[in-house]
């Protein structure tokens, strides 16, 4: 007989368990890096007596934004991918995947290489990174390819080809940015393409400031759109019969989307596949598609997952730190193919 | 608005019809211009009943239930729900007075039935769709009316087909609006399956005295089912009538025309036209003889009372007898009686050369 569907994981058990997690990794990832410190240290450096100056330094200039960052950025790209998915009902929409993180990045180049080939004068690359400008030319980028994705998808009902679709705009967007960059400044170039590789470490906390309330206030959004999410599940036809006004939903939807992976994309550059993983993650652990306890999920085991990420992206014991985009498409790209190979008709995968 | 909110409340006591559409016009605008499917349509449903809309693939009948449920808009007329002009009620409300099944499919791996069967609340619920005790009550009493309440917490994925079906019903009713529509409710269902819904369906709309409005090929069903019956027909407009007068006038014959069928007022069905070979004669009274017409009009023969033809059958003390060019034959099953018949005629028709 067919499985019946009393929740595997007990609620309480979950956010108790997902909670002490989240607290460990957080720890964890606080007190490693270049140089290790303790979990005692840590609660010293808080306490405002550390055994090292330069400890208290890096804990708060560095560590702590880091985390922090690990921790937005994983609720937040993962909920946007969550949302793409109910938006185009295709279980392999994604930020990366659909090429709206490319379009973060187009938005992102424009802004920082286009003032050298156009004017002539270099922009300090770490000093962009934290404006306000920065931050709208990544959202704007992003909600344009989305709103391009999403009406090629109104033409298009099969659920892979879209995936070529997003691919092509991330070629288009690709092409436009080796064209600026072909007239931009080399050191300008280089650090561009770092920030590419994705990084977490790059996030201040002058620009968590900016970051922070809108990850912040979109996760919020996202919650109350779980009404209409678990309507839209149905189909439109089905969501206008129950009254939903499926025009505005999906307009709040692409918004909420374009502004969370833009952000996120214009702080710690491309993020890959994690919107589109853990969303399939949160699924299989709470054996339910309604959004009422998917998006929560989907916060919390994007976090973790995140925060294991940028531990792994350490390599502890080592000084070397490896890209963070490759960590995360190490982790994220199997999962998408297991997703292709188990439904190979890519029904049921909701 | 306070009157649409009044009206709501009392829809499901309304004597006069609960819907009904003055001149609508329904189609397409497209490319080439405007492609009109009916025209001038004065229909009505009241509480109650139970209306089946019928007619041929590509005649419209969709669009006229994507009109009705304010998925697509009229070429012109109005439809008018509990005397309020449709165009005056917003989506939300529109959600408390009709409530749609569709054929859209639905695939959703990890809702449960209680899941979907609560999104029929949306609609009274608030912004976290938080689900009071009154809500439990209309959802538990749904499912119970489509026999699914020890379903509550399976998938929905991992339902049969009509299951699946019940289960969106049972969402039209946890709506609780005064009108149901359903777009092919019994599509790619078992006899078993389709005989239950439209039984659901029936039992519903006398009990809970809601109008319940489908689109439907199953002729056998609603001619046994439905109170009302509209015929719809490319060539001429929407005809509205009980079964029986509508067999009684032609119009099932009128819509359904063809070559290869005629429609039969006496059993109600239809029955496919056969090329005639020939004639024979078949007497004998009762189930056997009833079915032995039918294999013999299949074979292309007219059965006719008749006895002086060349050809007679006759059923005695079970079993079949044939007589043909003065030979007997007996034949111990219709299969036999069929076979020994093609096996004479053709050796007729050798001897003939």
């Amino acid at each position: 007989m067919a499985a019946t569907n009393s929740y595997i994981l007990k609620p309480w058990l979950v956010v108790v368990t997902g909670t002490s997690l989240i607290v460990g990794l957080f720890l964890l990832d606080l007190s490693l890096g270049s140089v290790k410190i303790s979990t005692g240290e840590l609660i010293n450096i808080i306490a405002g007596n550390p055994a090292k100056k330069s400890w208290e330094y890096i804990f708060f200039n560095f560590r702590l934004p880091k985390a922090i960052t690990a921790i937005l950025t994983g609720a937040g790209i993962s909920v946007a991918g969550l949302q793409m998915q109910t938006l185009f009902k295709n279980p392999l929409a994604g930020p990366s995947v659909l090429g709206i993180s490319h379009g973060a990045s187009l938005g992102v180049a424009v802004f920082v290489l286009s003032s050298t080939a156009l004017f002539g004068v270099t922009t300090n690359f770490q000093e962009a990174l934290g404006s306000w400008g920065l931050v709208l030319f990544a959202i704007s980028g992003s909600f344009l390819v989305l709103l391009n994705v999403l009406f090629a998808s109104a033409r298009i009902s099969d659920g892979v080809t879209i995936l070529i679709v997003g691919l092509m705009f991330g070629f288009i967007t690709g092409a436009v940015v080796s064209i600026l960059q072909y007239f931009s400044d080399p050191e300008l170039i280089q650090n561009f393409l770092v920030w590419t590789f994705g990084s977490l470490s790059g996030v201040a906390w002058s620009q968590l400031q900016v970051m922070g309330p809108i990850i912040g206030l979109t996760l919020v959004a996202s919650l109350l759109y779980s009404k209409q999410m678990n309507a839209l599940l149905l189909g439109e036809n089905y969501a206008t019969g129950v009254g939903v006004n499926v025009a505005q939903t999906r307009m709040k939807l692409i918004l909420t989307t374009s502004i969370m992976a833009g952000t996120i994309t214009a702080f710690t550059g491309p993020i890959a596949f994690i919107g589109v993983a853990v969303p399939h993650l949160a699924r299989l652990l709470f054996r339910t598609s309604n959004h009422k306890v998917l998006i929560p999920a989907t916060m919390m085991c994007g976090v973790l997952i995140m925060l294991i990420c940028d531990i792994v992206s350490q390599v502890p014991g080592a000084q070397t730190t490896l890209p963070l985009n490759s960590v995360t498409a190490l982790f994220g790209a199997p999962v998408i193919l297991a997703i292709i190979i188990k439904n190979r008709k890519m029904k049921g995968a909701f | 608005m306070e009157d649409v909110v009044k009206i709501i409340r009392e829809a499901a006591h309304f004597t006069k019809p609960i819907l009904y559409t003055k001149g609508l016009t329904i189609g397409y605008k497209t490319k080439h211009g405007i492609l009109e499917l009916e025209k001038d349509l004065d229909i009505k449903i009241h509480n109650g009943e139970l209306v089946c809309l019928i007619g041929p693939n590509g005649c419209g009948k969709s669009t006229l239930m994507r009109t009705i449920a304010g998925l697509q808009k009229p070429l012109s007329g109005e439809t008018f729900i509990a005397e309020v002009d449709v165009k005056s009620i917003k989506p939300h409300q529109y959600a408390k007075l009709l409530s749609l099944v569709l054929t859209d499919k639905v695939n959703v791996g990890a809702m449960t039935v209680m899941d979907i069967v609560s999104i029929g609340r949306y609609p009274y619920t608030n912004y976290f769709a938080k689900l009071e005790a009154n809500d439990y009550a209309i959802i538990d009493r749904s499912l119970d009316s489509v026999h699914l309440n020890e379903y509550k917490d399976r998938f929905f994925s991992e339902l049969s087909d009509g299951e699946k079906q019940r289960v969106l019903i049972a969402k039209a009713l946890t709506q609780d609006t005064p009108l149901i529509m359903l777009d092919e409710p019994t599509a790619h269902l078992d006899l078993p399956n389709r005989v239950e819904i439209m039984n659901i369906l029936k039992r519903l709309a006398k009990e809970t005295n809601k109008a319940i409005f489908l689109s439907t090929h199953e002729l056998d069903l609603a001619l046994q089912t439905a109170d009302t019956i509209w015929l719809m027909n490319r060539e001429e407009t929407l005809k509205s009538g009980t079964p029986e007068d509508l067999v009684l006038t032609g119009a099932f014959e009128q819509v359904f025309q063809s070559d290869a069928f005629t429609f039969d007022k006496l059993s109600g069905s239809f029955k496919v036209v056969h090329p005639i070979k020939g004639k024979v004669s078949l007497s004998g009274n009762g189930v056997q003889s009833t079915w032995a017409r039918r294999a013999l009009e299949r074979d292309g023969y007219e059965v006719v009372e008749d006895t002086d033809l060349p050809i007679s059958i006759h059923y005695l003390n079970g079993q079949w007898e044939l007589e043909m060019d003065n030979e007997m034959f007996q034949c111990q099953d219709i299969a036999e009686l069929l076979h020994t018949l093609r096996t004479e005629m053709s050796s007729t028709v050798q001897h003939a050369k």
